[in-house]
């Protein structure tokens, strides 16, 4: 059981981002991509997620062996893809909880969706949020309006624990995370880690790799994945920048 | 129906007249003005800029008749723990929990407006009338006065806060018939009240004519929050001219819902007379179909240290229609003015059409005054969001939307009132 992306080309008004981009995430495992701004991170996720900006003109992407390329953001997403926004989009007027509720009704049938009772939801989300450590009167506000940075990232890993989805990517690309926000999604992805869901943390700092232990680091340059190895890739980035992957790897993309 | 009571002829004013009972001949000499003016005045045309973008012709009386017999009691609808209700029915009270012991016993008054007149004559006659919008819509203000049976009085008096809201409905039963709905709010120094006023037809099509009038006082240091609910049937022309007026340090506080109609015009006028008054204007309409909700404001600002904030939105389904027309006026010497006024469109069809016409007049030199409006879709990144959690469109849209009317809904301060309106948004938002 795997994410399988081959051969995936994506360009985003006119200009080819992702080059034969090719990478397969196996369940149980955490993958992070680290890799220089502008190298096509966020693309990526965007791409998977089906963002209408982003056109995909070449490749493939198989969620446990089905193709989710050309099927709709939300069936992709009901599929078992889920996206942790690098910035969480805010929603005036819509609570948390009946966001998250919506999402959650929108994988049952209708049968199920009937008999899913406020008290039942209420009773999971309480659960999470306990073990999030997240205070309840969170539920009432509106999805990630005058959030802070730390905030909209709890909101993103409570959805992401609500809607267990078997593949996750997490996009931290550039978002200046602070110290707070880091360590709650670390917790939030170790919390999740297990046997039944793979995970991509996409970074551009080593130091959200303090708090994750990646089991493969993948180095990303020019639209495509120039390296990989264990988490001391990882180390070796934070020691010597990404000035040597451009030396190394330019002459090839 | 009867023809000979069309409200073009004169005919309908005499029966009107005739079927009034122990009115005061003041309240008679206004009524008989009032249909000379109404007689003599023109209907709108769009030429004016009070009837700008306004479809005009969807605005004649022909088809229209009035009936003064008694109405009947057709529905029972109590939103929330109320202080008391009226019931009316055609223009006529028809039942409702009167208020408590304590209540009456601090003299507030909560009862039909011809009562009102016949027992306390000297409260009423003070505020009736007395300041209408005068907005464009002077031909119907002057019919609404001639034809007028009945309506709410609220009075409460200095330093009494009536602490459960109290409610009225107006509902209008006779296909072809017209109604005349009046409220008079008073508060006097210090007190506080909240009304909600409710106005819907038996049946969801008949074609009627309604013309309403809700006219709000808060003296000095007083505070009122008035809910109007408007949810005429889909078929129905009707007029709601309001005029709220805060004396000093005082607070009215006005959210209208526009849910039901063909074709509605709003006229609000905001006053501002003694220093440091305040006046809250909020508004959410549902427009659907062909229906026209044509909305004037003005906010004036005659005093000191006022402040007035207003907030219209609306949404557009099908061919639907909004105009919205706000000016907020600041007289000379009315320094140190607070004066905000926005108006939002979504348009969720590319059909519809939503008209924005905000204005300032600014006559003093130390005002803080702004305006804005903005028309727009649904917003793509917000709807990417959530089709991204795997909500299918349909319903992301639809969260999108009520989180747009959340704004306002927010604003109404009882939850049963609140949910009632959202349930009402809700029903006819999933008509389509």
């Amino acid at each position: 059981m795997s994410l399988e992306i081959s051969s995936l080309n994506v360009s985003i008004a006119d200009k080819q981002i992702l080059k034969d981009f090719n990478l397969t995430i196996p369940k149980g495992e955490v993958h992070a991509i680290m890799g220089p701004n502008g190298t096509g991170k966020s693309t990526l996720a965007k791409a998977l997620a089906g963002h209408p900006d982003y056109t995909v003109n070449k490749g493939s992407a198989l969620l446990d062996g089905e193709e989710i390329f050309g099927l709709e953001p939300d069936k992709v997403a009901r599929k078992g893809l889920f996206m942790a926004f690098q910035y969480p989009v805010e929603i005036p007027g819509v609570s948390i909880a009946n966001f998250i509720r919506a999402a959650v009704t929108a994988r049952m049938n209708k049968e199920a969706s009937d008999a899913f009772s406020a008290t039942a939801y209420y009773k999971a989300l309480y659960a999470k949020m306990d073990e999030l450590k997240i205070p309840r009167e969170f539920t009432a506000r509106s999805v990630n309006e005058g959030f802070s940075g730390g905030e909209k990232k709890r909101c993103e890993i409570l959805q992401m624990a609500m809607l267990r989805p078997k593949y996750a990517i997490l996009d931290e690309t550039d978002s200046g995370l602070d110290i707070d926000a880091l360590r709650i999604v670390a917790e939030g992805v170790e919390t999740m880690r297990g046997p039944d869901i793979g995970i991509v943390v996409i970074t551009h700092y080593q130091r959200l790799l303090n708090y994750i232990k990646p089991d493969v680091v993948h180095v990303m340059y020019g639209g495509r994945i120039v390296k990989s190895g264990g988490p001391e890739l990882a180390l070796e980035l934070e020691a010597r920048g990404y000035g040597w992957v451009e030396k190394e790897f330019g002459a090839l993309v | 129906m009867d023809k000979s009571q069309s409200l073009l002829g004169d005919a309908v004013f005499e029966t009107h007249l005739k079927s009034l009972r122990d009115m005061p001949d003041w309240l008679i000499e206004l009524k008989k003005e009032a249909w000379v003016r109404y007689k003599a005045l023109p209907f709108p045309v769009r030429k004016n800029e009070m009837w700008r973008f306004a479809h005009v012709d969807g605005l004649a009386l022909d088809d229209f008749v009035h009936d003064d017999t008694q109405g009947k009691r057709e529905c029972e609808l109590l939103i929330c723990d109320c202080g008391a209700d009226l019931n009316f029915s055609d223009d006529a009270h028809v039942g409702g929990k009167t208020l408590s012991e304590e209540l009456a016993k601090a003299g507030v008054l909560f009862m039909p407006l011809e009562l009102a007149i016949r027992e306390h004559p000297e409260l009423v006659r003070k505020h009736l009338f007395e300041r209408m919008p005068d907005m464009g819509s002077e031909k119907y203000q002057a019919l609404h006065v001639a034809l007028f049976s009945t309506g709410v009085f609220l009075y409460v008096p200095r330093g009494v806060q009536v602490e459960l809201p109290l409610q009225s409905v107006h509902s209008a039963t006779r296909e072809g018939g017209s109604v005349f709905p009046h409220t008079l709010v008073v508060a006097e120094e210090g007190a506080s009240v909240t009304l909600f006023d409710i106005f819907r037809s038996s049946k969801e099509n008949i074609r009627h004519f309604a013309c309403a009038a809700a006219d709000i006082y808060a003296t000095a240091g007083a505070n009122v929050r008035y809910r109007l609910v408007q949810a005429w049937s889909g078929n129905a022309l009707a007029f709601h001219l309001n005029s709220a007026t805060a004396g000093a340090q005082s607070v009215v506080d006005a959210i209208t819902i526009n849910i039901g109609g063909a074709h509605i015009r709003g006229e609000q006028h905001g006053r501002i007379i003694g220093k440091g008054g305040e006046v809250i204007m909020n508004s959410l309409s549902l427009a659907r179909g062909k229906q026209e909700i044509d909305q004037r404001t003005l906010q004036t600002h005659d005093a000191e240290d006022g402040h007035s904030d207003l907030l219209y939105k609306n949404v557009l389904l099908d061919q639907a229609h909004t105009i919205f027309s706000g000016l907020i006026r600041v007289a000379e010497g009315a320094q140190r003015t607070d004066a905000y006024q926005t108006n939002r469109n979504l348009l969720l069809s590319p059909d519809a059409e939503s008209d924005s016409l905000p204005g300032l007049e600014i006559l003093a030199n130390d005002v803080k005054c702004s305006h804005g409006s903005s028309t727009g879709q649904l917003d793509d990144e917000q709807l990417f969001y959530m089709l991204a959690r795997g909500i299918p469109r349909r319903q992301a849209q639809e969260l999108l939307v009520f989180g747009f009317f959340e704004e306002i809904i927010a604003k109404i301060g009882n939850p049963h009132m609140a949910d009632y309106v959202r349930q009402l948004l809700q029903d006819s938002f999933s008509l389509q």
